[in-house]
């Protein structure tokens, strides 16, 4: 074993962080709380020109591209900066999609726009009827009879739920039914959609934590078959591919060593109504240890999928581990630091971040989420009850 | 960075998973009981050189990195095996650090593991070192006393009272016997605080290996035990429970790792905070994982038959010596914080 950090890999994080400290301003990330959505295109932009997205991730199939360690760096880096970055991930998701199963017309004239930052993208696999049975989508898509000799068309009716950042997206990733009659998993086909076809529309959903996400419609799309990514009916493997993707590279657990250091900070000058500082009081002291403790083994879980794809290997269940970890430990955290608070603990940001005490509210408003998206935690305990500790099947 | 063992590393789990494979069936832990001890076995571990490998080679030892001992203790946790280990290394490691440990007369008996030693993890009151791990059965205790680290020789009481964990514990008195001064005032108290975090580090990685070791005996029941028509771990309530104790159990094993990485890299301020918090962490994992697998069992898991009841006493049993770990916890909040009333905003970790 050797916890001795990459020399590489601290490099790229030292000019990660040169490249925060030069282009995130206060005024992005107030904006991006005060308006919930997490992506800044002038800072998206800037970083897109550094060449990031294009060199892509090194990995099976790829032989040029960054060091996944290196992309771990660069979200965990974002992540403490409080940057705006969901944009990123997705676009990095998508290009990586469209890289590894796109068709010649995807990889010349989309995979461009995504790479110079110009367009980002929204992943619509959620619907009002199926979250965490992602395969059951029932967005249909129906080849349109009638075009001989030309190119198919497919015609795209449903919603997608929780479509985030779909209203700065160019594109949308479409999981679509294309053959009821087949089994759940073997019906359905991949699209990757241009936001400016007539017949989409999305309407803003406001959430508890302050990211605003989206419902959006499909009603009567004509969809050319040039836009259809993989195989018909192939649709799960594409999702394969993302998922591979999404695995622990391109998002950040950290969210709890950051809530650590704002309110380790905060209670060194917050007092208690006898006066006594919060920091020195021994129940904040040793509720306060206990996420130090967590954060330290979340820091470690989260590196290993990193790890293992940085050494060409393909991760399975370590994502899984990660994520349901992280999320959960953020959730105690969240809620610790809350009840530490006592009273001002209840007090909402009234703008950006939370300034000194508003973080608090805001973090235990936020931490339920990580529990849900990105695979519940029970969807995380079911494949790692099936596949780590060789469980029967269960659902 | 790399989070596998090395060849090498391979190398030395698998001959000590081996040894206690062959060496200690559960039928060796019981028969331990109550007192906890088995000479045998002991004698056995002798022959691989274990009990001096905390030792460098210059002073005659092993001179193993902090990381195999980790994985030695890591498969002493897996089995239950009933010796003072984690106590002999972190006394011998301890003396080794000071010119008269290195001269005392049983120094190389205690490298040889002819005679045994305990590490008393908590600081003596009016001389006497209270419930000391391995003290019923440990020629020689290094403890702290007053202001004097100490290593005294005195005969080993070879009876514990009865205990939750059968562990060997014993109240030794300090001040008779053969008294060796190790170290006085600020050097004794960092000298101590080095063995606590070695002990801490050791407990913790058998702490580990133990936890695993649950999980995996749960794991095979609720796959053996069929109720309502199929094995019980068909159910999700069940699996959802043993899936939970994965992220722990591996969370304490990378940490452990890294803290014992990072004194054999030399920073023994940050190795003690990392020691600490592995000793909470899998404290509470093999606590949770334990209970968890005993309680999977139903009925039986109560029943002095079946093994679980068996790890389920050690997880409590093996850190309480060093008592309430909310006291630890404090401890662990003055490195990362600074002391109570400290003015400095730096936070560590």
């Amino acid at each position: 074993m050797d916890f001795a950090p990459k020399p590489s890999v601290e490099e790229f994080r030292a000019s990660i962080r040169r490249f925060i400290a030069d282009h995130l301003t206060a005024e992005m990330v107030e904006r991006a709380h005060r308006t919930g959505t997490f992506h800044d295109w002038d800072f998206h932009r800037t970083l897109a020109a550094t060449g990031v997205i294009a060199e892509g991730m090194a990995g099976p199939g790829r032989a040029t591209g960054r060091d996944p360690l290196e992309l771990y760096v660069l979200f965990d880096e974002l992540g403490l900066a409080g940057a705006p970055f969901y944009g990123l991930a997705n676009a990095m998701l998508v290009a990586g999609i469209i890289e590894q199963i796109g068709s010649d017309f995807h990889i010349r004239e989309v995979l461009p726009k995504f790479h110079s930052g110009e367009a980002i993208a929204a992943l619509g696999y959620s619907e009002p009827g199926s979250g965490s049975d992602v395969a059951a989508a029932a967005t249909r898509a129906e080849r349109v009879p009638g075009h001989p000799g030309d190119e198919a068309v497919w015609l795209v009716n449903g919603q997608k739920m929780f479509t985030t950042l779909v209203h700065e997206a160019g594109y949308v990733i479409l999981l679509t039914r294309t053959d009821p009659d087949l089994p759940k998993h073997r019906g359905l086909t991949m699209f990757l959609v241009p936001m400016d076809l007539p017949g989409i529309d999305f309407q803003a959903i406001e959430t508890m934590g302050g990211d605003r996400t989206n419902i959006t419609y499909f009603t009567d799309v004509h969809l050319p078959d040039r836009w259809r990514l993989g195989e018909v009916n192939g649709g799960w493997d594409v999702m394969k591919v993302a998922l591979a993707y999404e695995r622990g590279v391109f998002g950040n657990m950290n969210q709890g060593v950051t809530l650590l250091r704002r309110f380790a900070e905060w209670a060194r000058t917050a007092e208690r109504s006898d006066g006594t500082r919060l920091i020195d009081d021994p129940g904040v002291r040793r509720r306060l240890a206990r996420i130090a403790v967590d954060n330290e083994i979340t820091g470690l879980l989260a590196l290993r999928p990193a790890l293992l794809a940085s050494q060409g290997r393909l991760p399975t269940t370590e994502g899984s581990v990660a994520k349901l970890f992280a999320s959960e430990a953020y959730n105690r955290a969240a809620e610790a630091c809350q009840e530490m608070a006592g009273t001002a603990g209840l007090l909402s940001p009234v703008r950006g971040d939370g300034g000194d005490w508003g973080f608090v509210d805001l973090a235990a408003r936020d931490a339920p989420v990580t529990a849900i998206y990105g695979g519940t935690s029970e969807i995380q305990r079911n494949n790692i009850a099936e596949h780590r500790l060789g469980l029967p099947r269960a659902r | 960075m790399d989070l596998e063992l090395t060849t090498d590393e391979k190398t030395v789990r698998d001959a000590f998973a081996r040894f206690f494979a062959d060496r200690c069936p559960v039928s060796v832990v019981r028969d331990a009981e109550p007192l906890g001890h088995a000479p045998a076995l002991w004698a056995r571990l002798r022959e691989t050189g274990a009990p001096g490998m905390a030792v460098p080679d210059k002073h005659g030892g092993g001179g193993a990195t902090a990381l195999d001992l980790v994985l030695l203790m890591q498969e002493a946790g897996r089995v239950l095996a009933p010796l003072p280990l984690a106590e002999h290394l972190a006394a011998t490691r301890t003396l080794a650090r000071t010119p008269s440990g290195l001269a005392a007369p049983w120094f190389a008996s205690l490298v040889d593991g002819d005679t045994v030693a305990a590490a008393a993890p908590r600081p003596a009151r009016d001389g006497v070192a209270r419930l000391v791990p391995g003290g019923a059965v440990a020629d020689v205790v290094v403890a702290l006393d007053d202001d004097q680290l100490v290593a005294v020789r005195s005969d080993a009481p070879m009876e514990a009272p009865p205990n939750h964990a059968s562990a060997p514990l014993a109240d030794r008195d300090l001040r008779t016997g053969e008294r060796v001064v190790l170290a006085d005032g600020a050097e004794a108290a960092a000298l101590f605080a080095r063995m606590v975090a070695d002990w801490q580090l050791l407990t913790a990685a058998a702490l580990g290996g133990l936890a695993a070791r649950a999980l995996e005996i749960g794991v095979e029941y609720t796959l053996e035990r069929r109720q309502f028509d199929r094995p019980i771990a068909a159910f999700q309530a069940v699996q959802q429970g043993l899936a939970d104790l994965v992220g722990p159990i591996d969370g304490v094993t990378f940490l452990t790792a890294r803290a014992a990485w990072t004194q054999d890299e030399g920073d023994q301020a940050e190795s003690e905070r990392l020691a600490s918090m592995a000793f909470l962490a899998s404290a509470e994992v093999a606590r949770d994982a334990t209970y968890a697998a005993l309680h999977y069992h139903g009925g039986y898991g109560v029943t002095l038959e079946y093994d679980i009841q068996l790890f389920f006493r050690r997880a409590r049993g093996w850190p309480l010596v060093l008592g309430d770990p909310e006291d630890e916890y404090l401890r662990l909040a003055d490195r990362l914080f600074g002391p109570v009333g400290a003015a400095g905003t730096e936070v560590a970790g």
